[in-house]
């Protein structure tokens, strides 16, 4: 993004929690939404005495995801993320430090540019606190006082989830290139079936670093962090905002600080949170706890081997099919129905057709992909391409049998016979006598006069006609 | 003293139904209530539960069903050992009142092989100590002298089993805190090698140093119940896969043709009346059959230094969580934080507070390199002369303790005499290897002194073989 002169340059740090059956030190399992305190032990509750054991599906996953962003997955070890938090048992986070499981990668958007992966590292999720009557407490937005607060609640069940923060390269360089980063990560977290990457439910989260600088210059900017982004929408306003407010500042003679700011999504703004001064010393060491993991050549291949086709490999085979950009198909992609348009074309649908009505059709109806009939969407678009359907009438009956169904029945249900060749050559002929003059100007060039007649048509046949087919026969009749 | 039964001819007599269960346990819980108020060698005594147990136990024998090794051995845990719905204090005000869940894997294994559990332990808070003074419940005091100190941190253990209260006493060794205080007791005392032993349930102090291991009357006892404790257990993933030699079987092999060598550097700066004894056990041995020579471990003049930062730093981050929020102490303050500071004011004594405040700082930015990195460096160059010296011997020999036990008081505001009482025993913590301390006569003022055997990491064997002929050239 270039606002007045000011580029502004964005690292983003991704959360996500690993679709593991059990939590990543213990055997408890890995589930949203149960009664608090429930999916808790010894070991996730850090209670005295108890040790980790690392969860091996944990670590597949995320040498999934470091296999998937193109990151080396190397012998690593966690260490010790030291500070006091209510809502984390052992007052320290299990987190790995100066030698993750995956650095080094990159991630290709679907407008071909490409971002750099730093690390994608392995942790622990914290439990969550509740403050009532209006407790705020440092680091999660409030003051850390606990003004006319009688109570807070801890639940433990996320305490243990297993997490991998994937840490972009500060190469983001607009809100929008920072949504379609997210977007696309996200698209490689589920196929790959890493983590269910929900925003809104917390089982992905991004904080962002933002900096400016003036146009054309190569020095990085002081950054602040914005944390409390809850959607991409926020996201993207929360950057925008943030980088408009460091622009306004250094115009006016200021200086930003490093810091890390929360944004309020009703109020539209970031606000401080706690400066560079005033942050932790995590002082970080090995967790002595746990040996350090070092996953073998075998394992790495067998991982490897199941990376199932990601979004950008996906992209570019159906583009290739269609005839189409790469970006253009992006959204059928992102929404997993690249296999229902190759079957539909596979069935000799037009490519453009088909991803029209995929994309307008189908994801925009939120049904799970897997769930999609993708014959009935094949055999809908034959009938509207072999003009046995109007779109308007395609559309009706592709809303009924998207996830199964016959589409001639419902078409039949639904009244949308097509009329029958002669029916429709009879009533253009109908219409041609009866409006001479119109004829004779339509005759002599006057395009315009189409739609007239297809009014004419669709009101004689109720709305059967097919617009296109209509046209079709006028010319037919005028002979050009 | 009437001379102690062992745990290995108590279990051999109620496994064989010789002697009932129950009468060893009234027999043992005599002696506590004989000697208890002096000694205070417990934090809590489980006479109900143990005379229970004991029952079963008996029960299980007369049914003509085995009970295992330690049929009706009673045993005594030091108290940062967790025990299932038994209170675990660490001797501290910190965690006064909690109950674990859930036992620790040697509490478990002890029961499986027909143990009973007679009690809890004094200790040093949260093992950081060589007195056991630094408990928040009161000192213990040595069995053979009560104006002398049992050495510590696990001083009631030593204690416990000195003074004929239970047969065997579980300690935890973090860098000395077993063989010290044995050695100030007159029993033996093992640090096994790191990862033999599970510390699932022990309490941390330094979990890259802390290690389970017996303290018993004789050298058969030690070696019958590591061989009960010791072996892999998933639930700790430093613990060692690999099954380990069973040493009762190795006991009488003696140390004809074993190769023993003297640590200069950790002989040199005990009391003369202490070298003397080592000198004693090296004859001994020689006469035994064994080769003695002068040994080097140079870096192990530095390793009192370094594991004064890496145990701290580590305590630092194994103590956080005693924090207010969900068990133990908790005192209200204005805000989330003032209650963090004003239980953890409360709860930990001085020395605590101490190496939590130390380990804090050796960690922090712009002081890691200097302190902990460095002390991790001293860390490896200490395992490499240790390898080194292993190339040339089988064992090494040396003082367990500097002194014999030290009066009450004598060093509690000194904090580094304190430390300089684990001068020779910190090596192997930090090393990871075995080492164990056998009595071996007594000092000038006629309190016992214990000579250190080590060994390289997993060879507990030789190490065994070597104490069983120290002990036997005493008889």
């Amino acid at each position: 993004m270039t606002v007045d002169g000011w580029e502004t340059v964005i690292g983003l740090e991704v959360h996500c929690e690993l679709a593991t059956a059990t939590k990543l030190f213990c055997g408890c399992r890995n589930t949203f939404g149960s009664e608090p305190n429930t999916n808790v032990c010894p070991v996730c509750l850090g209670l005295p005495g108890s040790l980790p054991v690392l969860n091996r599906q944990a670590v597949e996953l995320a040498m999934r995801i470091g296999t998937a962003l193109n990151c080396e997955v190397r012998r690593s070890i966690f260490a010790r993320k030291n500070y006091f938090y209510p809502d984390m048992p052992k007052d320290y986070q299990v987190s790995q430090y100066d030698l993750p499981l995956n650095v080094g990668g990159h991630l290709d958007l679907p407008d071909g540019s490409r971002v750099g992966i730093e690390r994608a590292h392995v942790e622990e999720d914290t439990g969550k606190t509740t403050h009532c009557h209006g407790v705020q407490a440092r680091s999660r937005g409030g003051t850390g006082r606990i003004a006319g607060a009688s109570y807070a609640l801890v639940d433990y069940n996320r305490a243990g989830v297993p997490l991998v923060e994937i840490v972009s390269a500060p190469e983001i360089r607009s809100p929008e290139q920072a949504k379609a980063y997210v977007t696309e990560l996200r698209g490689i977290l589920l196929a790959i079936g890493a983590s269910d990457a929900r925003m809104e439910e917390g089982s992905m989260r991004v904080d962002a670093n933002v900096s400016v600088r003036r146009s054309g210059t190569d020095q990085l900017g002081t950054r602040a962090e914005i944390k409390n982004l809850n959607s991409v929408r926020s996201l993207v306003r929360a950057i925008a905002y943030e980088a408009r407010r460091q622009a306004d500042l250094i115009e006016a003679g200021g200086t930003v600080v490093q810091e890390t700011r929360h944004w309020d999504e009703d109020a539209g703004r970031t606000s401080s949170l706690r400066s560079k001064e005033e942050a932790e010393d995590y002082r970080y060491f090995p967790e002595p706890d746990l040996v350090p993991l070092d996953p073998d050549d075998f394992w790495k291949k067998a991982v490897r081997a199941a990376i199932p086709p990601l979004p950008v490999e996906r992209r570019e085979a159906l583009a290739a099919a269609a005839g189409v950009e790469p970006g253009e198909v992006a959204l059928v992609v992102e929404t997993g129905l690249d296999p229902l348009v190759k079957a539909a074309l596979h069935a000799g649908i037009d490519p453009r057709l088909a991803l029209t009505r995929a994309t307008n059709e189908v994801a925009g109806r939120d049904v799970d992909p897997a769930s999609v009939d993708a014959t009935a969407f094949a055999a809908t678009l034959r009938l509207e391409q072999d003009g046995r359907l109007t779109a308007t009438q395609s559309k009706q009956v592709l809303a009924r049998v998207v996830t199964g169904g016959d589409p001639a029945a419902v078409a039949a249900e639904l009244g949308f016979e097509a009329l029958a060749t002669d029916t429709l050559a009879a009533a253009v002929d109908e219409a041609i006598t009866a409006n001479p003059a119109e004829w004779e100007r339509y005759s002599a060039g006057e395009d315009k006069l189409t739609g007239f007649f297809v009014g004419k048509v669709m009101a004689a046949t109720r709305g059967k006609a097919d617009g296109k087919a209509v046209t079709a026969l006028l010319r037919e009749r005028r002979g050009s | 003293m009437t001379a102690r039964a062992t745990a290995a001819e108590l279990g051999a007599d109620v496994r064989a139904g010789r002697r009932r269960a129950a009468d060893v346990v009234e027999q043992h819980l005599r002696a506590i209530e004989a000697r208890e108020a002096d000694v205070h060698a417990f934090n809590l005594v489980l006479a109900e539960s143990a005379r229970a147990e004991a029952a079963a136990i008996d029960a299980r024998v007369a049914a003509g069903e085995d009970p295992g090794p330690l049929a009706g051995v009673p045993v005594v845990l030091k108290d940062n050992i967790c025990t299932r719905g038994v209170p675990t204090t660490c001797s501290s005000r910190i965690l006064e009142g909690w109950r674990p869940p859930y036992d620790a894997t040697v509490v478990t294994r002890l029961r499986a092989a027909g143990a009973v559990i007679l009690g809890k332990t004094n200790c040093d808070e949260f093992a950081m100590g060589s007195s056991t003074e630094n408990s928040a419940f009161g000192p213990t005091r040595n069995p053979l002298d009560l104006t002398k100190v049992p050495g510590g941190s696990s001083g009631g253990s030593a204690a416990a089993v000195v003074a004929g209260f239970a047969a065997v006493g579980l300690g935890s060794d973090t860098g000395g805190s077993i063989r010290q205080p044995a050695s100030l007791c007159g029993v033996v005392g093992v640090k096994p090698t790191y990862g033999r032993v599970s510390r699932y349930g022990l309490v941390a102090y330094a979990s890259s140093l802390d290690q389970i291991g017996p303290l018993t009357s004789t050298v058969a006892d030690a070696a019958l119940v590591l061989d009960v404790i010791g072996g892999y257990d998933p639930a700790d993933s430093t613990s060692i896969p690999d099954p380990p030699v069973e040493l009762s079987a190795v006991l009488g092999e003696g140390v004809d043709g074993l190769r023993v060598g003297v640590v200069q550097e950790l002989t040199t700066d005990a009391n003369p009346d202490v070298v003397a004894r080592v000198v004693a056990a090296a004859a001994a041995l020689e006469a035994a059959g064994a080769k003695v020579e002068e040994a080097s471990v140079p870096a192990a003049s530095y390793a009192l230094s370094a594991y004064y930062l890496i145990a701290p730093a580590e305590a630092s981050s194994n103590l956080a969580r005693y924090d207010g929020v969900r068990y133990g102490l908790r005192v209200d303050g204005a805000d989330v934080d003032a209650m963090f500071a004003a239980t953890r004011t409360a709860g930990f004594g001085a020395e605590v507070k101490r190496r939590i405040m130390l380990g804090t700082y050796a960690l922090s930015a712009g002081y890691y390199d200097a302190y902990y990195g460095k002390a991790q460096r001293v860390r490896t160059l200490l395992i490499r002369d240790f390898e080194a010296a292993y190339d040339r011997f089988d064992v090494l020999l040396s003082p367990t303790s500097p002194t014999t036990a030290f009066p009450l008081g004598a060093k509690m505001d000194d904090p580094l005499a304190m430390y300089l009482m684990d001068v020779a025993t910190i090596p192997a913590n930090l090393a990871g290897i075995p080492a164990m301390s056998v009595p071996y006569g007594a000092g000038d003022d006629g309190l016992p002194v214990g000579v250190q055997v080590l060994a390289p990491a997993l060879g507990e064997a030789a190490m065994f073989r070597t104490a069983a002929v120290l002990e036997a050239s005493l008889r």
